[in-house]
């Protein structure tokens, strides 16, 4: 029978399939679509110290084989998250959940960091140093390994659980901030985060969206995805979460060629909302497929 | 409580041209996630990565209609396809119109309209006979009227042009009707005038770019008095008391 089981940092998952943060909510939308107990974890939306309403509409626009979106950051605030929504998680799903965690500040990453210490039903802390669709915060820590780096010792200095740093592809060199977070005491990296892009109204000849810039996702960005996690799992020894454009179960086999030991599957939830479903359903026959007889086999 | 992706395949049944660049598509399959008038569908076209939102005009049993307009490329290729071809289709999104008042007034503008054909319909069905305002451009992107007609107590008619009805925009004809609440769906400049030109509570249905339609993105959030609101999810219908204009 075919193995889907992976272990991150010590925590066993029935099989890699994780929706990324910002295209799952806080879980609840799912539920009308399917069980979500059958996943191996999900990653609930990117959540800062204070409420925040995010960017100004239109927020999201079509490309080819895929979509920019400009949420900015949407989310009640990590004493919302931690007093409201992680209980109710906690009523419909059975697993711990990773928590994605956003600032403008290393003392608002510390701040977060330390409130979800306490919550048992969380297994790992993504922190988003990549954000592209905030001005002032996230991003600007992704983008040098000198703060990624302060980032994570601080992050690290308090975390009573596993330490995720998730990377921005926005970069020179996305090896070298890799590296910076893992000798700064990351527990593993997420990649990549969206590539900043356009579109424009050729009617209005103004961006489509109202922040101008946002990032894509979605299967156009799926080869850049596999190049970087490639290149960052050869640098590191840390593990790695791979995402970026991930749709079906050959996907996320590539993914786990290219050396990632789970993987986040992000837009095609959004167009699709029974995909992770549809992806672990069909993971067993692809494997057979492709004489893989356990999946954590393929990250050598 | 979970569903099957196959419920969510739909069979075009028609496809039809009913007014300057405006379509009729009936889809047949199960609809029960439809509740409301004022609900909306999030259709998957061929080639396209993000779905369609559409508004859904009317449904039973078995069958939804769907009046859209061929705005872009995507509604372009929706419009030019054949019946018999399936449709992914994510049904019973949004929360719909709730109906209230004894001398309900609809007010629609352009593809804004056909929500309000459902709703006109429920009000019927309960012996409630609504006075209908519908705006257009101009004489030939005109549609719905007679269908309207044989529901409503009135319908008035205006165009920006003036080849019927009355020349200028909803609110011009507005005069002496006798109403003590309203719902309304159009483009925004026209709700902003709605919201202005009405003296009663009533209910507004908004438009804004998706990412998913059922709450899993956030792309389409706006602020209200009680809140922060998804138009797909605690929308599209909003109150006029809940606006902050």
């Amino acid at each position: 029978m075919a193995d889907l089981k992976v272990n991150l940092c010590g925590l066993e998952l029935d099989n890699p399939v994780i929706p990324a943060s910002g295209t799952f909510g806080y879980g609840n939308e799912f539920r009308f679509y399917y069980d979500i107990n059958i996943l191996g974890s999900f990653v609930f939306k990117g959540t800062t110290k204070d409420a925040r309403f995010g960017n100004m509409t239109p927020r999201i626009a079509e490309t080819p084989s895929g979509m920019l979106n400009a949420v900015g950051l949407q989310n009640p605030g990590i004493d919302a998250v931690v007093k409201t929504e992680l209980p109710k998680i906690e009523k419909f799903f059975k697993k711990k959940v990773i928590a994605n965690i956003s600032g403008f500040s290393v003392d608002e990453f510390v701040y977060c960091t330390e409130k979800i210490n306490s919550c048992d039903n969380v297994g790992i802390i993504e922190i988003n140093i990549s954000c592209p669709n905030v001005h002032g915060g996230g991003i600007s820590f992704g983008v040098s390994p000198e703060s990624a780096a302060e980032v994570t010792k601080a992050v690290k200095a308090v975390a009573k659980k596993p330490v995720f740093i998730k990377l921005s592809p926005n970069v020179t060199d996305i090896t070298e901030i890799a590296l910076a977070c893992e000798v700064a005491g990351a527990d593993g990296l997420s990649l990549i985060n969206t590539l900043i892009g356009m579109r424009f109204n050729l009617r209005t000849r103004k961006p489509i969206l109202a922040n101008n810039t946002g990032g894509l996702s979605g299967p156009a960005v799926f080869p850049v995805a596999l190049r970087m996690v490639w290149q960052v799992a050869n640098a590191v020894k840390i593990p790695v979460m791979g995402m970026g454009g991930v749709s079906t179960a050959e996907d996320v086999i590539e993914m786990m060629i290219a050396g990632a030991s789970a993987v986040q599957v992000g837009a095609a939830n959004l167009v699709n909302p029974y995909v992770c479903k549809e992806i672990i359903e069909a993971l067993p026959e692809a494997m057979a497929k492709y004489r893989i007889n356990s999946l954590s086999e393929l990250k050598k | 409580m979970a569903k099957n992706h196959g419920d969510d395949f739909f069979t075009l049944t028609e496809n039809k041209l009913i007014a300057k660049n405006t379509y009729r598509a009936v889809f047949e399959g199960n609809t029960k996630d439809l509740i409301a008038p004022g609900q909306f569908v999030n259709l998957k076209i061929d080639g396209f990565y993000l779905r369609r939102p559409i508004s859904v005009a009317d449904y039973d049993g078995q069958t939804m209609t769907l009046i859209y307009k061929a705005v872009g490329r995507g509604t372009e290729k929706l419009a030019q396809t054949t019946p018999g071809k399936v449709f992914d289709i994510l049904t019973g999104l949004g929360n719909g119109y709730t109906l209230r008042g004894g001398k309900p007034l609809l007010i629609g503008g352009g593809a804004g309209i056909p929500p309000l054909y459902g709703l006109a319909k429920k009000f019927a069905k309960k012996g409630i006979k609504a006075v209908v305002v519908m705006g257009f451009g101009s004489k030939d992107e005109i549609f719905y009227a007679d269908e309207f007609r044989l529901l409503s107590h009135e319908v008035r008619i205006t165009t920006a042009d003036g080849s019927v009805g009355t020349k200028g925009f909803v609110t011009d004809a507005f005069e002496e009707i006798d109403y003590d609440y309203f719902y309304t769906c159009g483009p925004e400049p026209m709700l902003r005038a709605v919201y202005a030109a009405t003296n009663t509570e009533g209910q507004f249905s908004f438009e804004e770019r998706m990412g998913c339609g059922f709450g899993g993105c956030m792309g389409c959030s706006c602020k209200t008095i009680t809140g922060n609101r998804r138009i797909c999810t605690e929308g599209p219908v909003i109150e006029k008391k809940d606006l902050i204009w």
